[in-house]
């Protein structure tokens, strides 16, 4: 009995280790390459003992790559503070859209209100050059391809759908007779969506937001077609580091740190309102 | 007479299209008075809940009018109509305590805090839960979640008090001390209260006046001893009393000075003429079927009785239950005292006039209550 156990925790052991060092190395490995200069991490055999650099990061930081082709101006910074302006903005914008949106869907079942929540979602569906080519001309006629109005706007194919789904699965678990209690207490509907509904579905906008936010960190595609260089995140915005004498692994391990961070950042704040998500379990009956 | 609290005039509801949906209220009325507490009892699914959400404004009126001291209110918003509710969910506000839940009843009404403490200090009291005003909703039972969700309504100065279920689930024993506190504490301060409910005993224990619901349509709405003496139709009759109404159908035939009910298996029932007044021996003589009811306390056993044959005989305690083979159907018989009968043994039967209830054959109306008409 003892025995088996502690073999079974033994093996347990080395399958959540294997598990972990699958998933974790080649993040690891990245931190690693951020610190090394492009000789280095092209040695054979590869090697965790050097002479760590900051070169990487300071030449993300004041914009000159200095390469055997000669100087190079690179706009990482630029590009991480549009990949910050706009995830946070389509976010925001999508959470002002969406949250009231999936409240009226959760609450009221009006004529075509399903037809309309599943359009919303099938955003989702179609593979973003599907869409890209026809959006791209309308965007020239608009005048809106290369602002960043324009591509917070399809940022919101990407963000409004996932919140609006999410979110509307919170409200519909609050149970409306919550909500009537307090509106017959002496409030108006709107009081209660504010007093009641939102701080119930907290933890779910939570999760949705930085669900959210994400992908619309992650997306390369609309940018890169909808945008030119000085609106480009960083996502588009590593592709600098291809240039003609070689590919800069260095530069690219460390801008993938820095723009991992900012997630991960948030990632781990939120942390605690997802969990508080998962228990809201205990408000329903 | 006092003050109309509450008038329900012509009221339908459809879920789905009027007309079409699923029509769940028919052409309800009702009146009720300021201090009155009524009952609105029935089965699952009966309309007593789509009612009760109606005039809370939670469901939308189809057709008619609801009127709260006298003003129209089946469009207003539930703000807008000073009720107050119980709900059968509790529903309680889950990041608040049990304290917080009910003094935010009284939010809205402006009072100072000390008022406020008193009041919740007092209701407290009332429904027990003085040792659990401290705890989240999630932390106590389903029994003390009810009496905060009730606490929070009772508190309410409101024109009316809708309790739905609102006992449903404490145990018998506190169930049965605070239906008495209840009833005090509304009539004390002269409060009006609708409460929904399947269970009759809470009716009859709390309400001036019940409203049996039946398929969306109030079957009777009258006091407790009424709707027990006088029951309007055949379901009130079978539904109110415990245990149930015997019925049978049964055919009538009557001479000069006799009236006969024919039941099935060659059962015959005679009366004397005299034993039902002239007009209710007018109106059964008009039909060839009907269908006669009698309580199991009111049935009599002894000489000059029709033949049964017992087949269940349970004492409970306090009384003894006699389920009997009669007529092709089970006549109950409830005793005060124990007794010997054996199953299988013959016992004879008598149905006194006066405690018989008949019923038109096909409506299912009442025809006559002892000797009078219904």
């Amino acid at each position: 009995m003892e025995n088996t156990s502690t073999l079974e925790r033994t093996l347990r052991l080395i399958a959540l280790t294997l598990v972990v060092v699958f998933f974790m190395f080649p993040i690891f490995w990245i931190f690693l390459m951020s610190f090394q200069t492009n000789e280095t991490i092209l040695a054979i055999p590869p090697s965790i003992v050097f002479t760590p650099t900051l070169s990487n990061y300071a030449a993300l930081i004041t914009g000159k790559l200095t390469t055997a082709a000669g100087s190079l101006d690179i706009a990482f910074m630029r590009n991480l503070g549009n990949s910050i302006f706009l995830s946070v903005t389509s976010v925001a914008l999508a959470l002002v859209l969406g949250v009231p949106a999936a409240y009226a869907f959760a609450r009221h079942k009006f004529k075509g209100s399903e037809d309309i929540a599943f359009t919303l979602l099938s955003f989702r569906f179609a593979p973003p050059l599907l869409v890209l080519l026809p959006l791209t001309q309308y965007f020239q006629w608009l005048g809106l391809s290369d602002t960043y109005f324009g591509l917070i706007w399809v940022y919101q194919l990407i963000c409004l759908p996932l919140i609006l789904w999410i979110v509307r699965g919170y409200f519909e678990d609050i149970s409306a007779d919550v909500e009537y209690a307090y509106r017959i207490a002496g409030h108006t509907w709107f009081a209660t969506f504010r007093k009641i509904a939102l701080p119930l579905a907290g933890p779910g906008i939570a999760a949705a937001g930085l669900l959210a936010f994400i992908f619309a960190w992650n997306n390369f595609v609309f940018a890169l077609v909808l945008a030119s260089a000085d609106k480009q995140p960083v996502t588009v915005g590593a592709l600098a580091f291809v240039t003609s004498s070689g590919i800069q692994y260095g530069q690219i391990a460390s801008a993938i740190v820095l723009s991992v961070a900012p997630t991960l950042a948030l990632a781990l704040y939120a942390q605690r309102y997802l969990v508080e998500g998962l228990s809201l379990g205990a408000v329903k009956g | 007479m006092s003050e109309t609290a509450l008038l329900i005039k012509g009221v339908d509801k459809f879920y789905g299209p009027i007309d079409h949906g699923v029509h769940a209220v028919k052409s309800l009325n009702m009146d009720i008075r300021k201090g009155e507490i009524i009952a609105l009892l029935g089965s699952s699914g009966c309309g007593k809940t789509s009612t009760l959400r109606m005039i809370a404004g939670f469901e939308p009126v189809s057709r008619g009018t609801i009127s709260l001291k006298g003003r129209e209110v089946q469009t207003f918003a539930p703000v807008k109509r000073n009720v107050a509710m119980a709900f059968e969910g509790y529903s309680l506000y889950p990041p608040l305590t049990v304290r917080e839940n009910i003094a935010f009843a009284l939010k809205a009404s402006k009072l100072s805090q000390s008022v406020v403490d008193q009041k919740v200090s007092d209701i407290a009291k009332l429904l027990e839960i003085e040792d659990i005003m401290g705890r989240y909703p999630s932390s106590i039972s389903g029994g003390q979640q009810q009496r905060a969700s009730l606490g929070r309504a009772l508190i309410r100065d409101a024109d009316l008090h809708l309790l739905d279920e609102p006992m449903g689930q404490l145990e018998p024993q506190l169930r049965a001390v605070l239906r008495g506190r209840i009833k005090h504490f509304i009539k004390e301060r002269g409060l009006t209260a609708i409460l929904v409910t399947h269970d009759q005993t809470e009716a009859n224990a709390l309400a001036d006046r019940i409203a049996v619901m039946e398929g969306g349509v109030l079957q009777q709405f009258d006091t407790p001893q009424m709707i027990k003496e006088r029951p309007a139709n055949l379901f009130t009759g079978t539904f109110v009393g415990e245990p149930p109404m015997n019925v049978f159908s049964a055919g009538v035939s009557g001479a000069d000075d006799t009236v006969s009910f024919g039941l099935n298996e060659g059962v015959k029932l005679d009366y004397k003429a005299s034993d039902f007044s002239q007009a209710v021996r007018a109106e059964l003589m008009k039909r060839s079927k009907v269908v006669i009811g009698i309580r199991p306390y009111a049935v009599r056993r002894g000489e000059g009785g029709v033949g049964a044959r017992v087949a269940v005989n349970q004492w409970l305690g306090d009384q003894t239950h006699i389920a009997t083979d009669f007529a092709g159907g089970t006549m109950v018989l409830v005793e005060h005292d124990r007794t010997n009968l054996a199953i299988g043994e013959n016992v004879a039967i008598r149905l006194d006039p006066s405690s018989l209830h008949v019923f038109d054959g096909d409506s299912g109306k009442a025809i006559s209550h002892g000797q009078e008409l219904a």
